[in-house]
């Protein structure tokens, strides 16, 4: 009988803690060879470019944008940077297991979230010298510079800049008699809007739509409407949670209403992150708070704007990655000549900008590109009112299937409330920890 | 003197016979038992790496985890459902297909075919399925004003629809082999005594098929007990936590935002030792009952 017992049969189970002894052992295996490199990088101001093969790694999510650099960078370098891209939620514990085997790349990109975290588990390298060394330093993103710095030292510069801007279908804008040259000015607008183009009765097009069961999601296109109240949501240090401020209930009570006027995307309520923007990209959803990555790969006439407050405003939460050395690289001045080159004229707006993506250094804002397509404009202006915020246990916090901000929305939205307080204590116990 | 050299040959000869599985069995399971023995007595972040004793905290974080009682006890409730559901169903199939009719071997095959796919494919095959976005159901869903996942009791319903999709056939399987090891006589013999097809089935079919029942049981029940990638892929342990199992829950600790090896690595020494107490009182029950 046991022949017959050997095809088991979950073994999912025993393949995650697989995967979790997987990791330790890596260590152990690691500490044997482990390789003296250096924590600081003082590279020559245009690193190295020897025909050296550098190894990057990033998300799955940022794909586009990494191989357009990656491919104008090998095209005009003797270095050639082989890049791995990794499924989003797979990422984490695959730096993990990297970091402590010392086998990270060369180069690696992170979410801007969990770049404070990882600045502090030392897994960059220090590269304040060659940053101060940019004529520019002064324009580059400040949100992300100041996301990848420790102790004064800077670590980490933005890679793909992703904001969250409100997006309009104009067509649907028309049909439901809004001005589609016009974004919602207020949060109370936004859901004005909303209900309007929901009130078209047109089978399967809905008002707006958001991922209720994606903490990811919600943080991204839901912090804005508090910024642009001039209200934080958490304490300067990123241990306090201050989600119970007047602003909070105005913001959580407008979604409420949204949600039992049947005004939102249906599937809303499950989504877990994974189709979350699909329903605007089908045109089935009349606006929506919506990542600026996509623009380009919205197929329609869309308009683009800050992400609204309660009392007017607009704001926008500036994520994406942020890239440094890894701590592992034996290649340093080499991997500088790729970061170097990637915050050049040349590769912001030649590769970012005429992709319609968001440049990272605001003095190329107003650039050829972007001239021709006011809404990148719109966008780059933004982006200079947005904000990132910093927090160590931001990923357990926010991000997680099973987080407390996640169980707050929930309560806020879908159901009375009632348990406002309670959830609040419960995302500031986490991220005081 | 002569025979004393033969045996210490045959004797290492035996050793070499079987190093290849003993180093296999040493790399693959014994230094992973260890090491996470040693985990759970360490602080050790993902993200960091060993960073000393510290026993006994990480067994304490991991029985204080707020989903740690709730993982518990859905897992019971799922491995419960799994187990009554599967080995009901795989028995009514071994029963339908062992009758000999036209349509056997296209019903085994069709039974069978879904255990092909592997789990996580079957997942996402199910997970598009169920998607009130993309799925094709989802102007059902619509119409009947229900979300697969929606709901807590649903969330459960469809998972273990899939895995009975997945897995009923497999059982099927194990039930045929037990099914027709039972002699044909003993048949013969129950309907000359006038049993009705109930009796037959009661008190003939039924015990003698226990061995088997014994293997499906524990099979399952252990298969159940460290249930993940339905649960990750599906429902993420939503919705609103409803369906966190106790894998998942190492899982999130490790990799999901708490990043500590250490109260993950504790919360599987926990799991590990729960099965075994589980699986020696299963095999002791079926025991007695055997003998």
């Amino acid at each position: 009988m046991r022949g017959i017992a050997a095809p088991r049969c979950w073994s999912g189970g025993r393949r995650a803690i697989a995967a979790v002894v997987a990791v330790g052992l890596a260590v152990v295996l690691a500490a044997c060879g482990s390789s003296d490199t250096d924590t600081t990088v003082q590279a020559p101001p245009d690193g190295v470019d020897d025909g050296s093969e550098l190894t990057l790694w990033t998300r799955a999510p940022l794909e586009k944008q990494a191989k357009l650099l990656v491919e104008a960078y090998n095209a005009s370098h003797k270095n050639q940077v082989k890049l791995t891209v990794v499924p989003n939620d797979d990422y984490v514990a695959k730096v993990g297991a990297a970091a402590g085997s010392s086998s990270l790349p060369d180069l690696f990109a992170a979410d801007i979230v969990y770049v404070p975290n990882w600045v502090k588990q030392g897994l960059f390298k220090d590269i304040s010298a060659n940053i101060n060394g940019l004529s520019f330093k002064d324009s580059i993103n400040k949100g992300h510079l100041a996301a990848g710095t420790d102790g004064g030292k800077e670590y980490v510069l933005p890679f793909v800049l992703d904001l969250s801007m409100l997006f309009w279908n104009k067509a649907l804008f028309k049909e439901a008699g809004l001005d589609p040259e016009k974004a919602p000015s207020t949060l109370a607008e936004y859901a004005a809007a909303a209900k309007a183009v929901q009130g078209l009765n047109k089978s399967g097009v809905y008002g707006t739509a958001t991922g209720l069961n994606c903490g990811g999601c919600l943080v991204f296109t839901w912090f804005p409407s508090f910024w642009a109240d001039g209200q934080d949501v958490t304490n300067a240090e990123g241990t306090a949670s201050l989600l119970t401020s007047d602003t909070a209930k105005k913001v959580f009570g407008t979604w409420q209403d949204l949600w039992k006027s049947g005004a939102v995307l249906p599937s809303s309520r499950d989504e877990a992150g994974p189709t979350w923007t699909a329903g605007f990209t089908q045109g089935k959803v009349g606006l929506m708070f919506y990542p600026a990555t996509l623009l380009s790969s919205t197929p329609f006439d869309v308009g683009v704007a800050g992400i609204p407050g309660a009392a007017g405003g607009a704001s926008t939460f500036v994520g994406g990655d942020g890239i440094g050395i890894s701590k592992d690289s034996a290649k340093s001045d080499q991997a500088w000549n790729f970061l170097n080159w990637m915050m050049t004229e040349k590769a912001q707006v030649e590769v970012l900008a005429k992709n319609n993506d968001v440049v990272s250094r605001s003095d190329l804002a107003d650039n050829l590109y972007a001239a021709k397509d006011p809404r990148l404009v719109t966008i780059n202006k933004v982006a200079a009112d947005g904000r990132t915020p910093v927090s160590l246990n931001f990923q357990q916090a926010y991000n997680a299937t099973n987080s407390p901000w996640l169980s707050l929305v929930r309560d806020c939205v879908l159901e009375s409330c009632a348990n406002l307080q309670k959830n609040n204590d419960q995302v500031s116990a986490v991220l005081g920890q | 003197m002569v025979t004393k050299v033969r045996r210490n040959r045959d004797a290492a000869a035996g050793w070499l016979f079987a190093s290849p599985t003993a180093v296999f069995v040493v790399l693959l399971f014994a230094l992973p038992l260890v090491l996470v023995f040693k985990m759970s007595a360490s602080r050790w972040p993902l993200l960091a790496g060993d960073q000393g004793v510290n026993f006994p905290d990480n067994y304490v974080k991991a029985v204080e985890n707020r989903f740690f009682v709730d993982s518990i006890v859905f897992t019971l409730k799922y491995t419960f459902l799994a187990t009554v559901l599967l080995l009901a169903l795989g028995l009514g199939l071994a029963l339908l297909v062992q009758e000999s009719s036209r349509w056997r071997n296209l019903l085994r095959v069709s039974f069978l075919i879904p255990s092909a796919l592997g789990l996580a494919s079957a997942s996402l095959l199910f997970y598009v399925l169920y998607s009130p976005l993309a799925g094709p159901l989802a102007p059902v869903m619509e119409d009947l004003g229900i979300s697969f996942l929606g709901t807590p009791n649903m969330a459960l319903g469809s998972t273990l629809f899939l895995i009975v999709w997945r897995y009923a056939g497999f059982y099927m399987l194990l039930m045929l082999v037990g099914l027709q090891s039972v002699p044909s006589e003993v048949y013969e013999a129950a309907h000359l005594d006038g049993a009705t097809r109930w009796q037959q089935f009661r008190r003939v079919t039924l015990p003698l098929l226990r061995p088997t029942l014994a293997l499906t049981t524990v099979l399952c029940v252990t298969g159940s007990l460290l249930a993940f990638e339905q649960f990750y892929i599906l429902t993420k342990g939503g919705p609103d936590n409803s369906t966190v199992s106790v894998v998942q829950l190492i899982y999130t600790v490790a990799f999901q935002g708490q990043n500590d090896l250490g109260v993950a690595a504790a919360l599987s020494v926990i799991a590990l030792f729960a099965l075994v107490v589980i699986n020696v009182a299963q095999l002791r029950a079926f025991r007695y009952e055997g003998t």
